[in-house]
């Protein structure tokens, strides 16, 4: 199997994803052709010789409908001739669509591929696509659909954290963020959102409290305790896992990950494809795996989708230097790390969604980015990233740097 | 136009009247002849030009119950013997329209071209109400008796002719699943103000407000048959849906622990429903009502819950030729919480009551409870305070046996102590008269040895009440060994006065339902033991379908109870009738940690005032293993709480204290909630076929215990391929 290699990767900073964003007035696609523009700008890439680009997108629909990676592709200049395909495993998909540009590569089916993701949740709303999952009663009913906020409550209730565990870690996020972007860590990777007089809109992301405090969080009320208890959902969740007597609500906005806009592109391709175009590999893709999980707590599936890659790649964690572990809720990465007993000082080391905010089909993207930058700033060997995902699924990857 | 359930006359102005009026039969019921004449009748308006609209509306004091459950019994034996004879494919086709028929009958009416106005005096439920709805006026009568509703969730069906999506276009979809899942018989005013009947008028004046909206409306159509029509709620994929069906599933799951197929299948009926044209939303509720009618689970409760409860409420086991008993003053001796309940149970049926204690002041206590019964429902608006003074009354306090000389009938309900109770005996016997019935509530005595105390052991038979008594819909009717047919039926005749259901059984230790549910208990104390979390043993319970964990339910009893009934048991059978370890954790909760239930706040729960009870956190310590939650079989907990009461149900008719199998299945749902969805103990058994649950047994034996151990006649039956319907039946016996 021929090895893909990891030659670039860019974000676009991450707006609020509410009306008063600062990315609210730019739409989907110019998100997502800020990305690949920057792609092509970095490398001096000639676009056309880019044989796929993938966009994740969770909620792909109104401007962000009818395959936005196609549109992105025509509307960042790729030429006509580049394909463009969106994929859809929510929160995950991000990575997945780098996992799906890396694929053919392997397979010595493509040479060259862009992996990415977009979401503009301010604009096109999250849940606009619809979800049979949780609406339709022949598979929400026996699926155990609860929304993720109380799955998240359940994994702490389940897992024994405390609200001022999950508090603290949040507060951890900010203060890391804050801390990495203090120092320029994401300076590399990060590129402004501009209008089009060049103007810059956003370049930096929007969301960090790099203040915030167990008190200020301590202050928050639990953002799925009505919605858990008046909405059923509590009960569905105990059902899942009877041993739990009642579902303990921990979570809210501040311990959770933010809802944001932004993009992101990461360009994959073969070793010849580096040659031909003058690239120099930043990472090997060491493998990458999916799974389906527990559907009650919804949102483990890191846990065994990490279990799964590592045995698929040989490997063992003690072989991992770095983890980027989606910041979904705070329960989620307590979870993970009380799961293989991890150091936290390998895990997320620059923060993550709860500071930076989630944006849903482009988050696999940048916490990758994130992850090889940190590999590089640090000198280190191989990191290991994964997303839980909505219907109880879970994505990881490991990179390696060459 | 020849009819023989409906009258049919066309009035002046063209208006015509179809009064349904079945022939031979107290009540409407839409059965095969109905549906038929009902089918021609609305040809006939269709197709006569000088009819410009009809009334449909009663020839008897009530509209209508519904359908035939019979006959919707009948059409799922029908399918099985079509299936053997001509295989599924063709047996499911003849089925399924044959199980649509009724919702292609309204449908027809609803489009033929002329209005149809509905006049509804009294119930109008079930299949009689789809029959309203696809009427495009509806009007009710503004009396007492007048109720609407689709009761059809509450014996294991949905509404399949048309109602859940004529229901879903008429009102917000979340208050259209809140009342298809209820299920309840809604007043006139309610009606009108979900939009389910258009006006409520005088009786006297139904026809002629029918006949006037039809008049000024020729060519009405139902909303959803208009142009322009839009749904309630909005399209179910929208923002507004996004809002309903989540929880809208989330709320099915949390109610039904997902045991109730019928009204999982009213959402899908629902959800897909309003996604369709109606014809096509019609089309689909039928598909999954013919699935829910041909389910085993719906038979059952059918059976159970409307068939078998009705017969025995109606004096299954009456012996006949009895002559009637009727009864004008009943002596209730002993004032404590279940006489207090059972004065209030027989004052509210109008008979008087003598309340005996020991003095007045324990009697007066025991009148002040049905005060407070009836001031809570006047508080709630479910009474006006002239029904309590009615109703106070009727309940004479008195410390003075010689008050109980006029009674007729005497129900026992002193402290379960013999002594006790034979002292009381012989009092009473000393004043009432030679043909008086004496009914003991004894719940832990037999019968036949209290009887003893009694010059007339033929006049003498248990009634066992449960508690709450004016809640508790069950009454269990015990035979000494002496006991007379009379006094049966004058017990029977009792319970019916009181409106509650009777099962009649043999004399045993715990007779029947107390013996069954108290293997729930200890099962649930067993799991506790094992190392099984305590939240998982309730929750359990509660998804195998029992109404409450075996911990909770324990604490509602009371653990000291259960320590003494224990402690009873040890001393009359044994140290080896109980475990070691079930007795070490009561003693350990009872004698050391007086922890003795809901009543001193202490049980397996904490109860504080203002809170929701929860676990005892030093449950964990009192376990000497902990079980890892996540490698527990959650399906096999559930069968073992439900195969420990069914066995020892089969068992009680292997010993002939259960004589009558629909006893057996009544009493466990209404006497200790048995799971509803299997129908009772022994229809669980039928529903996996007795050959299955043997089986089961055998493996729950092997790892649990000889009490999974199953008995000779379940053997015998799964060896010989029987059910207990089918062994025990108990139309032949009665034939």
């Amino acid at each position: 199997m021929a090895d893909a290699f990891i030659y670039d990767h860019v974000r676009t900073p991450r707006g609020r994803g509410k009306a008063d964003g600062a990315l609210h007035e730019v739409t989907a696609i110019r998100l997502a052709e800020t990305a690949l523009t920057a792609i092509r700008e970095r490398n001096t890439l000639d676009t056309a010789r880019v044989e796929d680009v993938v966009l994740g997108c969770v909620d792909p629909v109104g401007e962000a409908g009818g395959d936005i990676a196609r549109a992105a592709v025509l509307g960042a200049g790729y030429g006509a001739k580049v394909p463009g395909i969106q994929i859809n495993r929510f929160c995950a998909s991000g990575l997945d669509a780098v996992a799906f540009a890396a694929a053919p590569i392997m397979a010595g089916q493509k040479d060259l591929a862009i992996g990415g993701g977009v979401e503009s949740m301010g604009r096109v709303g999250m849940g606009a696509s619809g979800m049979a999952l949780a609406m339709d009663p022949s598979v929400a009913i026996k699926s155990y659909f609860t929304p993720q906020g109380v799955a998240a409550d359940l994994i702490a209730t389940k897992y024994g954290f405390s609200r001022d565990e999950v508090d603290a870690f949040a507060v951890q996020s900010h203060k890391r963020a804050a801390n990495a972007w203090d120092k320029g860590y994401f300076k590399h990777s990060v590129v402004p959102v501009k209008d089009v007089n060049g103007l810059t809109i956003l370049g930096r992301d929007e969301t960090i409290r790099p203040n915030t405090d167990m008190q200020a969080l301590g202050a928050l009320k639990p953002s799925f305790a009505m919605m858990g208890e008046q909405g059923g959902f509590d009960a569905v969740a105990v059902q899942s896992h009877p041993e739990v007597e009642f579902v303990n609500h921990v979570h809210h906005a501040g311990n959770s990950s933010g809802i944001v806009d932004g993009a992101a592109a990461v360009l994959v391709g073969s070793k010849r494809a580096g040659r031909v175009n003058g690239l120099k590999p930043r990472a090997r893709i060491k493998g990458f795996a999916q799974i389906g999980s527990d559907l009650g707590l919804l949102l483990t599936g890191p846990v065994d989708v990490t279990k799964l890659l590592l045995k698929k790649t040989g490997m063992e964690l003690a072989d991992i230097d770095l983890i980027e572990i989606n910041e979904a809720f705070s329960s989620v990465v307590l979870r993970f790390m009380q799961a293989f007993e991890l150091d936290p000082a390998k895990v997320n080391v620059n923060g993550g969604a709860i500071a930076m905010g989630h944006p849903l089909g482009a988050t696999g993207a940048m916490v990758l980015g994130t992850l090889i930058d940190e590999l590089e700033r640090r000198d280190l060997n191989t990191g290991l990233v994964t997303l839980c995902v909505a219907a109880g699924m879970g994505t990881a990857m490991i990179v390696e740097r060459v | 136009m020849k009819l023989e359930h409906f009258r049919f006359e066309t009035d002046a102005d063209g208006i015509a009247t179809l009064t349904w009026d079945s022939p031979n039969r107290s009540m409407n019921v839409i059965t095969v002849q109905v549906m038929d004449e009902l089918e021609k009748a609305v040809a006939h308006v269709a197709a006569t030009d000088a009819i410009k609209g009809c009334v449909i509306t009663s020839g008897k004091e009530t509209f209508s119950g519904g359908a035939d459950l019979a006959m919707l019994q009948g059409l799922g034996a029908e399918y099985q013997k079509r299936a053997k004879a001509d295989g599924p494919e063709q047996a499911m086709s003849f089925f399924f329209d044959a199980s649509r028929r009724l919702s292609q009958i309204y449908r027809e009416l609803e489009t033929c071209g002329k209005p149809f106005a509905a006049a509804v005096h009294g119930t109008c439920l079930g299949g009689a109400f789809e029959l309203a709805l696809s009427c495009q006026f509806r009007v009710v009568s503004d009396d007492e008796k007048t109720r609407v509703g689709l009761p059809e969730i509450k014996v294991g069906l949905f509404p399949g002719a048309g109602g859940t999506q004529r229901v879903a276009r008429m009102m917000p979809t979340g208050d259209a699943l809140q009342m298809l899942f209820r299920g309840d018989q809604i007043k006139p005013a309610q009606a009108k103000g979900m939009g389910l009947v258009h006006a409520v008028v005088a009786r006297d004046a139904l026809i002629q407000t029918a006949k006037d909206w039809l008049k000024a409306n020729p060519a009405a159509k139902q909303p959803w048959d208009t142009e322009g029509y839009r749904l309630p709620s909005n399209k179910v994929h929208s923002a507004p849906g996004m809002m309903i069906w989540p929880p809208a599933n989330a709320i099915y799951r949390r109610e039904t622990q997902d045991n109730y197929p019928a009204a999982k299948a009213v959402l899908a009926a629902v959800y897909e429903g309003l996604q369709l044209p109606i014809d096509q939303g019609l089309r689909v509720e039928s598909r999954y009502f013919a699935k829910i009618l041909r389910s085993p689970q719906a038979a059952h409760m059918i059976r159970s819950l409307f068939l078998s409860k009705g017969e025995l409420e109606k004096g299954a086991r009456r012996p006949a030729g009895a002559p009637a008993n009727s009864f004008k003053t009943v002596g209730v001796i002993g004032a404590g919480f279940m006489g207090a309940g059972i004065a209030y149970v027989t004052a509210l049926a109008g008979m008087k009551v003598v309340l005996l204690d020991r003095d007045m002041a324990a009697a007066e206590k025991g009148k002040a409870h049905s005060h407070k019964i009836v001031s809570d429902q006047i508080a709630k608006g479910r009474a006006k305070s002239a029904d309590r003074d009615v109703l106070l009354e009727r309940i004479t306090p008195t410390a003075d046996y010689n008050d109980l000389k006029g009674c007729d009938l005497i129900v026992e309900a002193v402290f379960e102590d013999r002594a006790v109770k034979a002292e009381v005996i012989r009092n009473v016997q000393a004043v009432i008269g030679k043909d008086v019935i004496f009914a003991s509530n004894t719940s832990t005595l037999p019968i036949t040895s209290l009887a003893e105390n009694f010059a007339r052991p033929k006049q003498f038979i248990g009634i066992h009440f449960f508690s709450p008594v004016d809640k508790m819909l069950l009454v269990e009717v015990i035979l000494g060994k002496k006991t007379g047919d009379k006094a049966l039926a004058a017990a029977l005749d009792y319970v019916r006065a009181i409106r509650k259901t009777p099962i009649v059984v043999n004399d045993t230790r715990g007779f029947f339902a107390n013996r069954c549910v108290l293997n729930y208990l200890s099962e649930g104390h067993r799991m506790l033991i094992e190392g099984v979390p305590a939240a998982m043993i309730e929750n359990a319970g509660k998804m195998a379908g029992m109404p409450v964990g075996p911990l909770s339910l324990t604490d509602e009893v009371a653990i000291d109870l259960a320590w003494k009934i224990t402690q009873a048991t040890l001393k009359d059978l044994g140290p080896q009738a109980v475990e070691p370890a079930l007795v070490d954790l009561l003693d350990e909760l009872v004698v050391k940690l007086e922890r003795f239930g809901r009543k001193n706040k202490k049980g397996f729960y904490d109860y504080q005032p203002g809170q929701p009870k929860r676990l005892w956190p030093g449950l964990k310590d009192l376990q000497k293993v902990h079980l890892d939650p996540d490698a527990i079989d959650v399906e096999e907990l559930k069968q073992r709480l439900l195969v420990c009461q069914a066995l020892e149900a089969a068992k009680t008719v292997e010993e002939k204290v259960i004589v009558d199998v629909r006893e057996a299945d009544v009493g466990s749902i209404l006497g200790f909630g048995f799971a509803p969805w299997s129908g009772g103990t022994l229809s669980y058994i039928d529903g996996m076929g007795a050959q299955a649950f043997v089986a089961l047994c055998k493996k729950l034996a092997a790892k649990h215990g000889p009490r999974f151990k199953p008995n000779r006649l379940l053997v015998d039956m799964a060896k010989k391929g029987e059910t207990f319907y089918g062994r025990f039946n108990p139309y032949k016996k009665a034939a």
